[in-house]
């Protein structure tokens, strides 16, 4: 009988296809909103997950989040260096600046500084030009993104000049980095090069970046570190939770996309819900037929269900595809959306809300299939 | 007029005992069914008659176990209708209970062999074989060239056609037809109602046609007639009165 139940359905392709434009849809709204809105808290936390060597963070006790920085005096990096435990320590500056192209034309960008010796935290993917000339006198490295927006349409190209608080740098290498919550081109010098490209401040470490030595984990490190600089010191995991919540609590960022998502699954659910139903109620006297033929409720279930679950699968999967399909174009062609995609569990998510839109499409079905009589054939 | 009528044929093959059908319950109960005793025998075609409303429908339904009886007692073909309950009964109809109705009731979606194989598929026979065997009936009906036509492209007599098929292809011991020709011009009824007859009677099988048609009444074996929830009358269409053979 799934044979006659799969037929009965593509037999009416109005409502068939109107059933999985539904799912589609809400499946569509749900993993593109769910998946930007991800993308968007994960994109908090990027600058600390381009500095990989990095297991240990430590800030000034009263820092927030990874983009609002109280910096510190630059001999934290020397304290942290003195605990017993820490195997390495080095400076890192992050802050904003503002690059300036000689015809005046500026963009607000974000300055990282890395440790002029050891340069953790540097780039892993150079496009052009090589690392060590960061070291070379006004040099800086610009991400891809950054350079396209500092130069719109133009090739990739090193050796191009910006000024920076009324200095000049010179752009020698063009890397990619993890996009930034705020999309501004993201610049990299040296850490004492960096400090000269922003206004002077008394105090201007942002973090002291490190890892513990073998057999000490960055938790017991991070203890001790706290315990004796009275610092904030924190793992990766720790900093990127406190950034990620701190967003997640102090703007309306999960507000609006949760609304959107629910959105998504309130109209995918009662498109999806009504259509089926009504494909139940126009099939209701052949479901009479069939139960007065000698269906019984058990087969009449398990049909109603197949069809519900063909609309839920093909749904799901014409909803996924165009969510990744979009991802894939956006990625290429808006620097803006690039790095977020479709991530597996969202897509799971997004499985388990088909199951609940589903569910109750074929709850009100189901309902009328069973208590239909079967006499009802002869009226 | 006899309150029991007695069977046209050698062998009973549905049997009914003071069948008694209410509906509501309270002061909204109505009795549509007053102790119905009935005997209808097989290899004959036996036509059921009356008004509307005299409830032939409800009597039809208790006798192919698609309602039950709030008193009395239905035997088919030997076996107590009290005996199946549940799946039983729902497995009995799909083995021996044919149906045809008034409206078709056709699959739109499914082509003529299709809609004919579904009590073979309801029956759990593979569909390959389900389908060879469709075609075979669909041929004994005349409709071998529309096989693969959807009953939108078949005109109503076809269709109806199609619906006779599909009622025997199964074999079933009884065929419940409700009002087949209601839908169908007189020509059609006529022919439906003769094919009916040609390849539905069998010496095993109790064929019960409810119908209005007058037209028809001639090729009934033999014609119980019903009023008001009660048999009022039986026999051949020779014995009707003028009224009801007008």
């Amino acid at each position: 009988m799934n044979w006659v139940a799969w037929r009965m359905l593509n037999g009416d392709l109005a409502k068939y296809l109107g059933a999985v434009f539904g799912v589609a849809f809400g499946v569509l709204l749900v993993t593109q909103q769910a998946s930007i809105f991800v993308g968007i808290m994960s994109r908090t936390a990027n600058p600390l997950r381009d500095v990989r060597e990095a297991s240990i963070w430590v800030a000034d006790p009263h820092l927030q989040n990874a983009d609002e920085i109280e910096p510190m005096a630059d001999n934290a990096v020397y304290r942290v260096r003195g605990v017993e435990g820490v195997d390495w320590a080095v400076r890192l500056y992050k802050g904003l600046a503002r690059a300036r192209r000689p015809d005046g034309m500026f963009r607000q960008v974000i300055l990282i500084g890395l440790d002029d010796q050891s340069l953790v935290g540097a780039p892993r993917t150079i496009l052009l030009g090589d690392l060590a000339d960061l070291r070379r006198p006004d040099a800086v490295f610009l991400d891809k993104a950054g350079h396209q927006s500092l130069w719109p349409g133009e090739p990739l190209a090193v050796g191009r000049e910006i000024e920076m608080n009324d200095r000049r740098a010179v752009v020698v290498g063009i890397c990619e980095t993890s996009a930034p919550f705020q999309s501004f081109p993201v610049v990299i010098a040296t850490y004492s090069q960096a400090t000269q490209l922003v206004a002077r401040e008394r105090k201007q470490l942002s973090f002291v970046v490190g890892a513990p030595v073998a057999g000490l984990t960055p938790p017991e490190a991070c203890a001790r570190i706290a315990a004796e600089t009275g610092l904030d010191a924190m793992t990766y995991d720790q900093f990127m939770w406190r950034t990620i919540d701190y967003y997640l609590v102090n703007t309306g960022i999960p507000v609006n996309f949760g609304i959107t998502i629910a959105l998504g699954f309130v109209v995918g659910a009662a498109i999806a819900g009504q259509t089926f139903y009504l494909f139940t109620l126009e099939n209701l006297r052949h479901f009479g037929a069939l139960k007065a033929m000698g269906v019984n409720n058990r087969r009449l279930v398990g049909m109603v269900l197949l069809q519900a679950a063909v609309i839920g699968a093909v749904g799901y999967s014409l909803g996924c595809g165009m969510s990744v399909a979009f991802f894939e174009v956006t990625d290429r062609l808006l620097p803006d959306l690039r790095g977020i995609h479709l991530p597996w569990e969202i897509a799971l998510a997004a499985a388990a809300l088909v199951v609940v839109i589903i569910g109750l499409a074929s709850a009100a079905s189901l309902r009328r299939v069973l208590v239909l009589e079967p006499a009802v054939v002869f009226r | 007029m006899p309150a029991a009528c007695p069977p046209s044929a050698a062998t009973v093959g549905v049997s009914c005992r003071g069948v008694t059908k209410d509906f509501g319950a309270g002061d909204t109960r109505t009795r549509v069914l007053h102790g119905i005793d009935l005997d209808i025998g097989c290899g004959a075609l036996t036509l059921l008659v009356g008004p509307s409303g005299c409830g032939k429908t409800t009597l039809i339904s208790i006798i192919a176990g698609l309602l039950d009886p709030s008193a009395g007692e239905v035997t088919l073909f030997g076996t107590p209708r009290s005996a199946l309950a549940g799946d039983r009964l729902v497995d009995y109809r799909a083995r021996n209970v044919g149906f045809v109705f008034q409206q078709y009731n056709l699959l739109p979606a499914l082509t003529a062999a299709e809609n004919v194989a579904v009590p073979l598929l309801v029956n759990r026979v593979p569909r390959r074989e389900a389908l060879v065997r469709a075609r075979d009936v669909l041929a004994a009906v005349g409709l071998e060239a529309k096989c693969d036509a959807h009953p939108a492209q078949l005109s109503g007599g076809q269709q109806q056609r199609v619906a006779i098929a599909r009622a025997l292809v199964h074999e079933p011991r009884l065929l419940v037809c409700d009002e087949p020709t209601a839908a169908l011009d007189s020509r059609s009824g006529h022919t439906v109602m003769e094919l009916l007859k040609a390849v539905a009677v069998e010496p095993g099988r109790t064929v019960i046609v409810v119908t209005h048609d007058a037209r028809v009444l001639e090729l009934g074996d033999r014609i119980v007639e019903m009023a008001d929830g009660r048999i009022v009358g039986g026999g051949t269409v020779a014995m009707l009165p003028g009224e009801m053979r007008a």
